[in-house]
């Protein structure tokens, strides 16, 4: 009687493997929208090529490996972001308490995670005056410069 | 004037078994867009939001196609899905340019339901339309471009006539000369048969209305 070979079963494992796909793309665009409006993230994650296709079990393996390393390093560089951002807060709070303690600092919104030009400063009340006199406060800029 | 289903290939369908093709006859072609168009697009572009362009891959279904742009082996942040693009151009140009009657109206239905149209020249393709891999020497439309093999075409019974959301063969391409169009939409997991059905038909509702 002749041999009779047969492939190995993969559409479970595909099922799995595609199932882990939608899952890592969702946790990624929540993740972006958790993220904005901060800049800086690499969101990239390479296609296989070819256009659109049936990926192969390896390739989308490979996929999945891909989607959730760049969900890991996203999710650690935001967390470093948010940290920091939560510091410069409590540094504008520290400002406002006692801006002498704090002289010429300067925290813009960007440093907290937000969009705009709005800064807060802290300068001398009076000029020349104030830093002789030791008075200080903290001016809130009023946003962007009009376009010219 | 229904929406028909397409046929999709064995393979295709132990792969996705949720992938469908859906397409409707529209007697008539292309053409100027009409003022009220125009009006129609300018008040989508002013519903349209920053905001609702970050979140837009959160939506149900933007976030569907998203997912089965990355399942078959493309990056949606390379090759935009067609929502997104839409999204994108909005953005960039502050509002939704209009170019002509029939490219508007995919437009509109894209950006209402999130599910993308795309438009055949009924005269040059033979229903029924389907879905399947592509073979190997096979070209895009009989005799454009080489596809490699195993791509996800829509096709005809003699021939590939577009390569799943990329490109359409020239040859069945809408034209100005084109006097009925196949307004085709793919439907993937995720996606509600009614929000496919209700693009196809805002499609044909614009068109409608501008002729």
């Amino acid at each position: 009687m002749p041999l009779v070979t047969t492939g190995p079963d993969e559409r479970a494992a595909r099922r799995d493997l595609l199932e882990q796909i939608a899952r890592l793309e969702s946790d990624l665009a929540a993740l972006f929208c958790s993220a904005y409006p901060r800049g800086g993230f690499d969101w990239a994650v390479k296609s296989r090529g070819g256009g659109p296709r049936v990926l192969s079990l390896s390739e989308l393996e490979r996929l999945r490996d891909d989607l959730a390393e760049r969900l890991h390093d996203v999710r650690r560089t935001l967390s470093d972001r948010t940290w920091v951002e939560e510091q410069n807060r409590r540094l504008i709070e520290e400002m406002m308490l006692a801006p002498e303690k704090h002289k010429w600092v300067r925290v813009g919104a960007e440093d907290i995670g937000e969009r705009g030009c709005k800064h807060w400063h802290v300068r001398p009340r009076w000029g020349i005056l104030g830093m002789m006199l030791n008075w200080w406060r903290v001016r809130i800029s009023s946003g962007c410069p009009l376009a010219t | 004037m229904s929406i028909e289903t397409g046929w999709v290939d064995a393979d295709l369908e132990v792969e996705f078994p949720e992938l469908r093709l859906r397409w409707i006859t529209h007697e008539g072609g292309s053409g100027r867009t009409p003022p009220e168009i125009k009006e129609r697009l300018r008040k989508l572009s002013d519903r349209y939001t920053g905001g609702k362009a970050v979140h837009l891959r959160q939506e149900p279904i933007p976030w569907a196609y998203r997912v089965f742009f990355r399942q078959v082996g493309i990056d949606p942040d390379d090759h935009r899905t067609p929502a997104e693009q839409a999204a994108l151009d909005r953005m960039k140009h502050g509002s939704f340019r209009s170019r002509n009657l029939l490219d508007d109206a995919l437009v509109i239905a894209t950006v209402e339901t999130g599910v993308p149209v795309m438009a055949l020249d009924a005269d040059k393709v033979t229903p029924p339309l389907g879905l399947r891999l592509s073979q190997e020497g096979e070209h895009l439309g009989g005799e454009e471009r080489p596809l490699s093999v195993r791509q996800i075409v829509l096709a005809d019974p003699d021939r590939s006539v577009a390569v799943l959301f990329g490109d359409i063969a020239e040859e069945r391409g809408v034209t100005p000369s084109t006097q009925r169009m196949l307004l085709c939409s793919v439907q993937v997991k995720g996606v509600p048969e009614i929000s496919v059905e209700e693009a196809l038909w805002t499609v044909t509702e614009v068109l409608r209305t501008a002729s």
